[in-house]
């Protein structure tokens, strides 16, 4: 077995859902080749020949692979595709708007957003909002995959990878690049964060929520509220985590003064460590947390901020 | 200027009732070949979404609006196969009552367990065929008059209004849905029948309404412990002698039970919580050894209208027809209001056609209903079984149950007296101080849980920035009576936390938080509520649970 | 400009899915179905794009069972001038549902297609790329701005750093993100009148296209339920564990 990974990257960094993904990619076995297509992604490329477990770094560098625009990255895919089993990406906007494209010019299906390797063909998805998770066999001789990195760990970098150059250009004039427009956030966005603190109606008022927001910004993380929070009108509605607000998943999730209402646990349960703080020890939260500190929170909080 | 839509009748509820209204008018119109139009408006986001019912369900008016319904796929899968009641004495012992001790009206011989939610997918879908125009998502919000005090139709709901009364971008006005006759056919206390009822003094001859609540869950249990058609009544434990109602468990089809409890409005100590008490009664060895090893897969609750014949308001009045459920055609001696609503509703569409078609000028109130009424079966059902509901209230669960078998399996009903009850259930509360608080045990997650993870699986959703529906008269009251004298009693007996004395951090003091958008649409705050302070009103249409074969 | 809108029905999104009793699928019995919510931005996109003068007929289609005509009259409620319903009971992968589509883009001689990100169900994301690769067109995912002058389409996409703003040569296939738009709600006039309008159904089988799965779902079940984990004492116990056992921080 030979696997293609599409690294996800600006041309100067590699993004860290590249090294999840070559670990899902292990799991599966076999030569993994790493594709970086860009302008002027050299210094990516350098990067990526770090990761352990890769065999090749193949490198595409054109100003028409600029913002990775789909009709182009595909049909560079597809020139090199013939010789791999496994095509795969993190399941970021760019992998979800490419591969789908290979996958149909292959005349193959396939497999979102995967959580789990079972074997080189099966693999595990949520489906229905998280609701089910499906093993799914794939009878398609080239397996397109996209990978959901927070199901992952990331690879190590300590190898040293071949770099290949792929000169030929794929430009099929379909689409055109005309400009990034980078949001710049001041604190990391709710879905995309590695840490979420958030708060509940036991916080009281919208102004004790700065308290979270100054742990916050110690750690980069995020800052999320509940519904019975924002019903209360501590804070804005785009704050919310829970069923029918944001779901996020990051690396740690700490609820503050959070009873743990079932909309609220649908909109962060699949977080890697829960941490709930709270002073009512029969709070439901306490059952789904990997860590419970019985506490009030205006002793919790100042100290949590000292001691980051 | 709303705009509006012309309809010979409207309907508003697509429960049992007013399908059985649009069914049996379409009958007619096709049999004398005389076109109608025919609209039926539902709040549920589908037809059945809405609708929760027990169910043991009887066929006698099914089989007269469709005497082919097996041919046409009727939901009815389930024939009662054996009928057992108990008698929970506690938390451990229960005693199996002999046959010959039940009430006659309580056998289900010929009966099916059905989701009445089905039965109105299934009666919506014949309905359509025969040309109804049915719209799920659209609430009556408002009855409108004509010049004389007639009904002349509804309003259905604004869309897009936010939390502040504002118009949002996808704003949306309701419309005027004009018809010659509007049937009212909204389920137990119906916010436009109440009006109707004050409006035109319908109750001006009949005792005040009794209500109960049912609260219910549908389980997969382990096929090794099923027996599909097995009905089960309890009566006695958890509820004290002061509080009457009953506990059931109905085995459907599909490896499914339906396990739940019904308790009288009427009771008297705030401390009561309908929901707790279902949930400790789960664990009753009679429910658990049933349930164990299960899986609880969807949660509801619903105030039903038990008051029977005595309570019956006139259901006719200018322009339309108030039936089913909404008027409180249920007959509690069975526990079943289904096939009422039902034949109420055709006798409905009966009355209403005749005038439709009258060749002379007809008056716009359909008085000669009373008449189809008092000569029908149901009428006949429901007298017979009048004095049920009083005689509890009056004689207390044993005593009451006595009277009832005499009533019932000697005399069939017909007793020359008929006992009232004519005190309203929200003005049977206690003052807290006089009463004994009550401790419920914790939920165990496996058996028993508590209200929020429940109405996760009822599916409930209402849009998020919408002006509250559950209209508070006085701010003030709910702290000022409600708390300082039954102790909040909407906090348990709203069987979704939709209402929540929260500590105000501001001045320490306790405040009314109303999440609204757990509002399960039972009804239960508009009948109870102590000082009848909170009007239940429509929220913008698609909201409220979404039940699957409830 | 003809205009062919995807729409798709979904479970509801407000309903809980659970598996089905031996786990082979999940269970959908008399749940309740809806129209996806990224196909309604669609169908409202396309409503607007006609209102405006650009497009001059919408045509909208799905592929499903036959209660799929429900939410092909949902959109022609909202403003789709006729439907399209390509019956089977099968449930199709994105690959042949795109396969499908391009019979239809054909048939129709298609300008630009509107279609949701990715389903609620499913959450594939793939059927708008799979369509624009069969059809050799440009595609633009994750629109939450469109702008048509002639025969190009500047669209503004949301990314994870942000938005990316590109430009594409119709004919093209475009889909749909939640802030393109907030869909209008269907009047009762107009729910009735959609009765009306033309709704034509072909069996799946008549395209003559293997439609044969490629992915076979083995098992379904719920998410495993956490376990509570350990009470800690302190501040400092609980930084402690997040730095050493979880390293999280």
């Amino acid at each position: 077995m030979t696997i293609l990974i599409i690294a996800e990257h600006d041309n100067t960094n590699l993004k860290d859902m590249t090294l999840n993904t070559v670990t899902a990619a292990l799991a599966i076995g076999g030569d993994i080749d790493l594709l970086i297509a860009g302008e002027n992604c050299q210094s990516a490329a350098s990067e990526a020949a770090r990761i352990s477990g890769i065999n090749r770094v193949l490198v595409a560098d054109n100003a028409c692979y600029k913002g990775q625009l789909s009709e182009n990255v595909s049909a560079l895919i597809m020139s090199i595709a013939a010789n791999y089993s496994h095509i795969m990406a993190p399941s970021t906007a760019n992998g979800k708007n490419i591969l789908p494209r290979v996958a149909a010019k292959l005349d193959v299906s396939v497999l979102s957003d995967i959580i789990a390797v079972e074997s080189p063909d099966t693999f595990k998805r949520s489906i229905y909002a998280g609701n089910i998770i499906a093993t799914l066999q794939s009878s398609d001789a080239i397996k397109v995959i996209t990978v959901r990195g927070t199901a992952f760990s990331p690879a190590d970098k300590n190898g040293s990878a071949t770099m290949a150059s792929l000169e030929q250009v794929h430009d099929e004039a379909l689409s055109m690049f005309i400009r990034d427009d980078t949001v710049v956030n001041e604190r990391a966005e709710l879905t995309s964060a590695k840490i979420v603190i958030s708060g509940g109606r036991g916080m009281q008022n919208g102004e004790n929520f700065s308290m979270l927001e100054q742990i916050a910004d110690k750690v980069g993380a995020a800052v999320g509220a509940t519904r019975a929070a924002v019903d209360a009108g501590f804070v804005p509605n785009d704050m919310q985590v829970g069923q029918t607000g944001k779901i996020v998943a990051p690396d740690l999730y700490v609820a503050v003064a959070i009873s743990g209402a079932v909309q609220h646990l649908a909109g962060m349960k699949e977080s890697k460590v829960i941490v709930a703080i709270n002073k009512d020890p029969d709070a439901p939260i306490f059952q789904w947390a990997d860590y419970g500190l019985i506490a009030d929170l205006f002793d919790a909080l100042p100290e949590l901020e000292q001691a980051l | 200027m709303r705009e509006s839509m012309e309809f010979d009748v409207v309907i508003v509820g697509a429960g049992p009732a007013g399908l059985s209204t649009a069914c049996r008018l379409m009958q007619q119109s096709q049999q004398e070949e005389r076109e109608l139009s025919i609209c039926v408006v539902e709040k549920g986001s589908e037809v059945g979404a809405h609708i929760f019912s027990g169910a043991v369900f009887e066929t006698r008016a099914l089989d007269e609006l469709f005497p082919d319904w097996k041919k046409r796929g009727a939901p009815l899968t389930t024939p009662v196969t054996s009928d057992e009641i108990y008698l929970l004495k506690n938390a451990q012992k229960a005693q199996k009552l002999s046959n010959s001790l039940v009430p006659k009206t309580m056998h289900n011989d010929g009966n099916y367990i059905i989701s009445v939610g089905n039965l109105c997918r299934w009666l919506a879908e014949q309905a359509e065929a025969m040309g109804v125009e049915i719209f799920p998502g659209f609430p009556a919000a408002e009855i409108l008059y004509g010049d004389d005090g007639e009904v002349k139709g509804v309003i259905t709901g604004d869309m897009g209004i936010d939390a502040k009364g504002e118009q949002k971008s996808d704003y949306m006005p309701g419309m005027e849905l004009h018809a010659k006759y509007t049937v009212f056919s909204e389920g137990c206390r119906g916010h436009l029948g109440k009006q109707l009822i004050k409006k035109y003094d319908l109750d001006s001859e009949s005792d005040t309404q009794h209500y109960g609540i049912g609260i219910k869950e549908l389980w997969d249990i382990e096929p090794g412990k099923h027996k599909p058609g097995l009905v089960i009544h309890g009566a006695g434990w958890p509820l004290n002698k002061d509080t009457s109602g009953g506990s059931f468990l109905y085995h459907a089809d599909n490896n499914q039970v339906m396990v739940g409890i019904v308790i009288d409005l009427s009771y008297s100590n705030p401390f009561i919580s309908p929901f707790d008490e279902f949930q400790r009664m789960k664990h009753h060895p009679l429910f658990k050894s049933t349930l164990e090893g299960g899986t609880r897969v969807s949660y509801g609750a619903r105030a039903i209208a038990k008051g029977g014949l005595n309570s019956l308001p006139r259901m006719h009045f200018p322009g339309g027809l108030l039936i089913g459920c909404d008027a409180g055609t249920l007959n509690f001696a069975k526990i079943k209001g289904t096939h009422t609503a039902m034949k109420s509703g055709m006798l409905a569409a009966e009355c209403i056609f005749s005038a439709l078609i009258s060749p002379t000028p007809v008056s716009n109130e359909l008085t000669s209903f009373t008449e189809n009424f008092t000569n029908s079966w149901l009428y006949e059902e429901l007298h017979q079984t009048r004095n049920f509901g009083p005689a509890m209230h009056k004689f207390g669960t044993l005593l009451g149950g006595a009277f009832n078998y005499l009533d019932q399996n000697w005399f069939k009903g017909k007793l020359p007296f008929t006992l009232h009850d004519k005190k309203p259930d929200h003005a049977q509360l206690k003052p807290a101080s006089s009463c004994k608080v009550i401790e419920y045990p914790k939920p165990d997650n496996s058996i028993s849980f508590d209200k929020l993870s429940s109405v996760f699986i009822s599916n409930t959703n209402h849009a998020e920035d919408q002006p509250c529906h559950l209209k508070l008269h006085s701010h003030a009251v709910p702290l000022e009576k409600n708390l300082a004298l039954f102790a909040g009693p909407e906090a348990r007996f709203c069987p979704a936390g939709v209402y929540e004395f929260v500590e105000d951090p501001q001045n320490d003091q306790k405040q009314l938080q109303i999440n609204a958008q757990n509002c399960l649409h039972c009804k239960t705050c508009d009948i109870k509520d102590p000082t009848q302070n909170i009007t239940w009103q429509v929220p913008e249409g698609l909201g409220g649970p979404n039940y699957p074969n409830m | 400009m003809k205009v062919l809108v995807m729409v798709k029905r979904v479970t509801d999104p407000n309903v809980t899915i659970r598996p089905n009793t031996d786990s082979s699928d999940v269970d959908l019995n008399n749940v309740k179905m809806a129209m996806n919510p990224f196909c309604e931005i669609a169908t409202e996109e396309a409503v607007r794009l006609k209102e405006a003068g650009i497009a001059s007929e919408i045509i909208v289609m799905t592929i499903g069972e036959k209660q799929s005509q429900e939410q092909l009259r949902t959109a022609l409620a909202m403003g789709a001038d006729r439907g399209i319903l390509i019956e089977t009971d099968a449930t199709l992968e994105p690959l042949n549902i795109a396969k499908l589509a391009a019979k239809v883009v054909e048939q129709e001689q298609i300008d630009l297609v509107l279609l949701g990100k990715q389903s609620s169900d499913k959450d594939n994301n793939q059927t708008g790329q799979m369509l624009a690769a069969i059809k050799d067109w440009g595609q633009a995912t994750f629109a939450s701005k469109l702008d048509i002058k002639d025969d190009k389409v500047t669209v503004t996409r949301e990314v994870d750093t942000g938005l990316q703003v590109i430009g594409l040569n119709l004919p093209a296939v475009i889909t749909c993100d939640l802030r393109l738009n907030t869909p209008r709600f269907a009047s009762l006039p107009n729910i009735m009148k959609a009765k009306r309008k033309p709704l034509e159904i072909k069996p799946a089988a008549d395209f003559a296209i293997d439609l044969t799965s490629r992915i076979k779902m083995l098992h379904a079940e719920s998410p495993q339920v956490r376990e509570a984990g350990e009470m800690v004492g302190s501040v400092k116990e609980l930084i402690e564990k997040l730095k050493t056992v979880e390293g999280v921080l």
